[in-house]
């Protein structure tokens, strides 16, 4: 089996780091959570940006995604992939 | 001859569809104005807004505006009606003629995959690009004449709040609406990432120009969700929320009780001394002016919720939220829920509906009722106003720094409830939370306006039959049987009212509360403000001398001691009487067993909380 392509999760970003998705590990969602993530924007090749950390744990955080904003918890932006 | 007829008589249906966020709500208030109706979908109680649009071509059509939704594949039960109501799946709704696609041009990427699936549909089917102006002003420019062609559809460049091709739509329709009747689509549309593909294509295809988007909401938000300054000016909005509504509304507030004292002088000058009089003067026109008097308030209140909403900041609150809201097992969406239980737990519990886990939506039910209600400003202002001096503290007023720390009890007896219930009746995973922040926009005076309206005519009229009737109910009940000849004792002890609150009155006397409370609560089932009108109109009754200018508030501090004010303040924190929240409740869980369960806690935790203000004052001598 050849070794995957190395990724890191959208998480990892650093503050101002643009990159695009490279893949979303829809098996970890529920069809409908990963559906309408699908409607939310997130889709392979869409160029990504973490904008805010809440406080109180950094978590939510606030992702740009396209031209919108979505937040989402740190457990399911885990399961967003970018390149590395 | 009659076909030509029918058909005028058929007044095309149109509805407004598009994405949470798209301004469809503007661009509907912009193509109605005031004349709108709104009311509930049957079964359900998700709102249902319709108004009367002119075509130009001399038609009117129903103009329906549909709940928000970013797929035809629903998550909630709002977005189900939007799909139901395309599909004409909805019993007394006719089918659509037509559908307006409402799309933000800030955000035409995924708002274009929408449009796309309703293109499916095969109904005719208008776009309105909207905000144009915002899109211009991060400097994204749009060819709509391109993405008209390559569409296949009419698109019309809208700007909704300030009235900006509404003609033009009004064109689009007339040529889009056929005589023949409607059609109803029976096809799902397709795959939903090749829909994302394509328009993603559509999207460079015509955007001449893709600018920053965003950079002033991007600004603001470095604010907003700072993770020290974000918490900070959520709390200093909050605050100042609550100081505006105490100081603004006292002058409307003073206007209001002069005008119903003068009414009530007036009456005692043309009618006859005797039942017809006291009926009007200490049965309706002291019990509901004692709520319309709150009018000025809530209406405050409501124009800041609203002015949250709209402006986009609500969302950025739930932000801020999610991670304490996480912490008693809840998400960051049901902070918009709760934040408008604070006007009144009815809507808060309707917002529910937005909530897709229904887990986490019944424990939001299930609390929304701890949220401070503007049913209980009344009741908080009037022994607020009684009990607590007018003093300065520091830079704040005592009187709303008491209002404040009841608001504040209110939502932390709501995290501990929420707390609770997650761990036993509604236990279960933890929901995911993902939810879109829109840019910021300042609120339209217009749309403002409308809600603001809306608001104030279902709080005028409740008071006008639930309050009504309910002071009429405890006026006769306060005045009949009436006291023997050579009765020792003040009348009310006479009369049925009085027998009620002497039979509950061991029931609420641990808890330090008299029997002109005990009578109080029980038309305060009607609605929580109703407890105001009933301590009005029992202490109007009461009074030898007929003679109570001084107000409810100078009788009060004479009949309670202070411990009593402060366990009546307590037992309002969580005051489980409203039939409306109770009923609203069953209609939203379907089943009894939910009103029933949330009204026997809360009443546990009013007398729980009530008695131990009670007992702690009077250990501290108060």
């Amino acid at each position: 089996m050849p070794s995957p392509p190395a990724s890191r999760s959208i998480t990892t970003l650093a503050p101002g780091e643009v990159a695009l998705i490279a893949a979303i590990d829809r098996a970890g969602l529920d069809p409908d959570t990963a559906q309408r993530l699908c409607e939310l924007g997130f889709d392979e090749g869409v160029d990504v940006e973490i904008l805010h950390r809440a406080p109180f744990g950094g978590d939510p955080i606030a992702v740009r995604v396209g031209n919108m904003v979505v937040a989402l918890r740190r457990d399911m932006a885990g399961l967003i992939e970018i390149a590395a | 001859m009659n076909a030509p007829i029918l058909n005028l008589a058929r007044s095309p249906v149109v509805a407004l569809v598009g994405n949470p966020n798209a301004g469809k709500t503007s661009l509907f208030n912009a193509l109605t104005g005031s004349r709108q109706k709104v009311g509930n979908y049957p079964g359900v109680t998700v709102e249902r807004k319709a108004g009367r649009l002119a075509l130009p071509d001399g038609r009117v059509c129903d103009l329906i505006d549909l709940p928000g939704t970013y797929s035809l594949n629903p998550r909630s039960p709002d977005e189900a009606v939007t799909r139901d109501a395309i599909f004409g799946r909805i019993a007394g709704e006719r089918p659509l003629d037509a559908i307006v696609a409402v799309i933000d041009a800030t955000n035409l990427r995924n708002h274009l995959r929408f449009v796309l699936e309703l293109q499916a549909l095969g109904l005719p089917l208008v776009v309105a690009l909207n905000m144009v102006d915002l899109a211009a002003r991060d400097g994204i420019i749009i060819d709509a004449a391109r993405l008209s062609a390559l569409l296949g559809l009419p698109v019309v460049e809208t700007v909704a709040v300030r009235k900006r091709g509404l003609e033009a739509l009004g064109s689009e329709l007339a040529a889009s609406i056929g005589d023949a009747p409607p059609v109803l689509p029976t096809v799902m549309p397709g795959d939903l990432k090749a829909l994302q593909k394509r328009a993603r294509q559509l999207c460079s295809a015509v955007e001449t120009a893709s600018g920053a988007a965003r950079r002033w909401s991007q600004r603001i938000d470095l604010v907003a969700l700072h993770p020290l300054a974000g918490p900070l000016l959520l709390a200093a909005i909050l605050f100042f929320m609550f100081q505006a509504v105490f100081s603004w509304a006292e002058a409307p507030m003073g206007w209001i009780e002069a005008g119903i004292a003068a009414l009530q002088a007036l009456l005692a000058q043309r009618l006859p001394d005797g039942v017809l009089l006291s009926l009007l003067n200490d049965g309706v026109l002291a019990g509901v002016g004692a709520v319309v008097v709150f009018l000025p308030q809530i209406l405050i209140l409501f124009a800041f919720i609203i002015a949250l909403e709209q402006s986009g900041y609500m969302t950025r609150a739930a932000f801020l939220m999610d991670r304490l809201m996480a912490r008693v097992g809840l998400n960051g969406r049901a902070f918009i829920p709760l934040l408008s239980s604070f006007a009144c737990a009815i809507p808060g519990i309707m917002a529910t509906r937005t909530i897709d886990s229904p887990r986490d939506r019944l424990t939001t039910i299930l609390i929304a009722p701890l949220m401070t209600c503007s049913a209980r400003l009344p009741v908080y202002a009037v022994v607020i106003g009684a009990f607590i001096p007018a003093r300065d503290i520091g830079p704040f007023g005592l009187q709303g720094l008491v209002l404040f720390l009841l608001y504040l009890a209110g939502i932390l007896g709501a995290l501990v409830a929420a707390w609770a219930l997650r761990r036993t009746v509604t236990k279960g995973a933890a929901p995911p939370f993902l939810m879109e922040m829109p840019k910021y926009q300042w609120p339209a005076a217009r749309d403002l306006a409308l809600g603001l309206y809306g608001r104030a005519t279902a709080f005028l009229s409740r008071a006008g039959t639930i309050i009504l009737a309910s002071t009429i109910a405890l006026w006769a009940l306060a005045s009949w049987p009436q006291p023997p000849a050579n009765g020792k004792l003040p009348a009310i002890e006479y009369s049925l009212a009085g027998r009620i609150g002497a039979a509950l009155e061991p029931i609420f006397a641990p808890i330090g509360f008299n029997k002109e409370i005990a009578i109080a609560l029980v038309p305060g089932m009607a609605a929580r403000e109703v407890a105001v009108s009933a301590l009005g109109t029992v202490y109007a009754l009461q009074g030898v001398d007929e003679e109570h200018a001084d107000g409810l508030i100078a009788q009060l501090r004479a009949a309670w001691p202070l411990p009593t004010a402060l366990a009546f303040l307590a037992w309002f924190v969580f005051a489980p009487q409203c039939i409306s929240t109770l009923a609203i409740t069953r209609r939203e869980t379907a089943s009894w067993r939910w009103p029933i369960f949330m009204f026997t806690y809360l009443f546990v935790a009013a007398y729980v909380a009530a008695g131990i203000t009670y007992h702690l004052a009077v250990a501290a001598g108060l």
